[in-house]
């Protein structure tokens, strides 16, 4: 066989497999929205979730909001400085933390900090055949394990994200007004005059409950596909980091066109 | 053409089955087709008795309790409940099934966020209504049952091997099952540990009425407190038979495996090009 040959082969068997496992994903998704009931009927369980994978992201998720907040406020004053725009900065600030980083960068932290916790307490569950039990038991692990984690990173990342740009904007303000001293009324009042509520939060809002779903159905999925050993549930949380990362900057961009078209006609 | 099973007992194999409450005929399982795990097993559990699943290691022993749990389907033959196929049966009845079913997982399977008392729980949380004080005296008497009403409020990692077992044993009979099914419990314990769960397993079974299969490879231990014997080999019975009549045996398996002789109709090992090729 040529090796042009072989080089298609591999690729259409590659290309084979994604289809194959994009097809196993979204069934998988259909049947957590079928097996959801159990977390309508016991709130307790998502509630749970929501501590895991929300309460204890907020460490990591506020102080990168404040941090990068600061950051954007010295790159944008130094930018801004050049154009005598200086009391703009809260609008910079504002802008680029609602509508692109905090969705994003806060939907990167979860993956990372929530997601891969996720998916290795799945496929740990799966490995020491936690989940066989609960079968066993009469008890479907999709409604009992997988849709209460997938509800509560839901509703976990969107909040998330709130409070990163929340935060952020405080740490631009922080460096802005208290360490640069730049006009703190300006700051906050061409803040207020420039940011709309439905064009820029509401689709940062919605950006991020896209992401949320996006990195919630892969942290699951991963876990619960994830081969019962300790390579297989190392490399499962190694997917879930990526997939989730790329899915997200894929979507952002997707969203972004659709949203705020740019220069694009 | 396939050998007949040796079946070693008085009792005629024909008798057992008319109040036979588990029944797999002819069944057959391979997760491909060109490698059968099992291959045309004939296996009969009358109600009320304990019957041990013999066999080496990866001989499809663990294969026959998914069967039975309804987790895998055979690809030939008919798993019996009650009179009932088990792959006939829909979702909501495979359920309805389980419910009936108690299972001891090779290494317990506890769920490890949670605590001895919870996991005892948990079958009875997820099925009944109870209220929470009933469910802890239930709790508490299961796990008097099993020596451990003292670790309720331990997690599963506090636990040694042995307790745990005890604990998924305890688990296990939660909601008193009518059939318990029993993976491997005695391996990897200490002899105290595995006398005791091997004693309890038989005290239970009499006194909750419970119809048992045990599979396992301690042959020494199972003759103590089973019924009845299966011998399976390379995915078939091989050979079947009550304690009497297999400690009598002279079947060449039957006499390896009780007397753990490294050679004889199963090898010890896997296939492989001659020693000298190896190592020329």
């Amino acid at each position: 066989m040529s090796m042009l040959a072989r080089l298609l082969r591999r690729l259409g068997r590659a290309s084979i497999g994604a289809i194959e496992r994009l097809g196993f994903v979204t069934r998988f998704y259909f049947a957590i929205l079928r097996q959801s009931g159990t977390s309508v009927v016991r709130p307790q369980l998502v509630v749970k979730e929501i501590y895991q994978a929300g309460v204890l992201s907020l460490i990591i998720v506020m102080m990168s909001g404040l941090f990068i907040g600061m950051v954007l406020a010295l790159q944008g004053y130094e930018t801004l400085a050049r154009f005598g725009a200086t009391e703009s900065m809260g609008v910079l600030v504002a802008l680029s933390l609602v509508r692109e980083l905090g969705p994003v960068v806060a939907a990167l932290l979860f993956a990372s900090r929530a997601g891969s916790a996720i998916t290795a307490e799945i496929g740990l569950m799966k490995t020491t055949e936690q989940l066989a039990a609960m079968e066993v038991m009469a008890v479907d692990p999709i409604a009992r394990v997988v849709a209460p984690r997938f509800w509560g990173g839901v509703i976990s990342l969107p909040l998330l994200a709130a409070l990163f740009s929340m935060l952020g904007v405080y740490g631009g303000y922080l460096v802005g007004v208290q360490l640069i001293g730049i006009d703190g009324g300006s700051f906050w009042g061409q803040m207020q005059a420039s940011v709309d509520w439905r064009y820029d939060i509401m689709n940062g809002v919605i950006k991020s409950i896209v992401f949320a779903f996006a990195v919630s159905l892969i942290a699951v999925f991963e876990g619960y596909d994830a081969k019962p050993t300790a390579e297989g549930v190392s490399a499962a949380t190694t997917r879930t980091v990526v997939t989730s990362a790329l899915t997200i900057l894929a979507l952002d961009f997707v969203l972004t066109v659709f949203m705020f078209r740019g220069g694009i006609n | 053409m396939t050998a007949a099973p040796a079946n070693l007992s008085a009792v005629p194999a024909a008798a057992a089955a008319a109040d036979a409450l588990v029944e797999l005929r002819d069944v057959s399982f391979g997760y491909s087709k060109d490698r059968l795990i099992l291959s045309g097993i004939n296996l009969t559990v009358p109600r009320g008795k304990l019957v041990a699943v013999m066999g080496g290691s990866g001989c499809g022993k663990t294969t026959i309790l998914r069967l039975l749990c309804g987790q895998i389907r055979p690809s030939v033959g008919e798993v019996r409940v009650e009179g009932r196929s088990v792959a006939a049966m829909s979702r909501e009845e495979i359920y309805a099934h389980r419910r009936r079913l108690g299972m001891l997982f090779q290494f317990g399977a506890l769920f490890t966020d949670m605590t001895v008392h919870d996991n005892v729980a948990f079958p009875i949380r997820e099925h009944t209504d109870l209220p929470e004080e009933v469910i802890r005296d239930l709790v508490l008497m299961k796990l008097n049952a099993v020596g451990l009403r003292g670790t309720a409020n331990l997690k599963p990692s506090e636990l040694s091997g042995g307790m745990a077992r005890r604990v998924a044993l305890a688990r296990t009979i939660a909601l008193d099952p009518q059939i318990a099914l029993y993976d491997e419990p005695f391996a990897g314990l200490d002899p105290i540990s595995l006398s005791v769960v091997g004693q309890m397993i038989r005290r239970l079974n009499d006194a909750l009425g419970m119809t048992s299969i045990l599979v396992t490879h301690d042959i020494m231990q199972s003759m103590k407190i089973v019924d009845y014997i299966y011998f399976i080999s390379e995915g078939r019975v091989i050979a079947e038979g009550d304690v009497p009549s297999i400690r009598a045996s002279h079947d060449p398996f039957v006499r390896q495996f009780v007397d753990g002789e490294p050679d004889g109709p199963v090898h010890f090992h896997y296939p492989a090009k001659p020693l000298a090729e190896d190592f020329a």
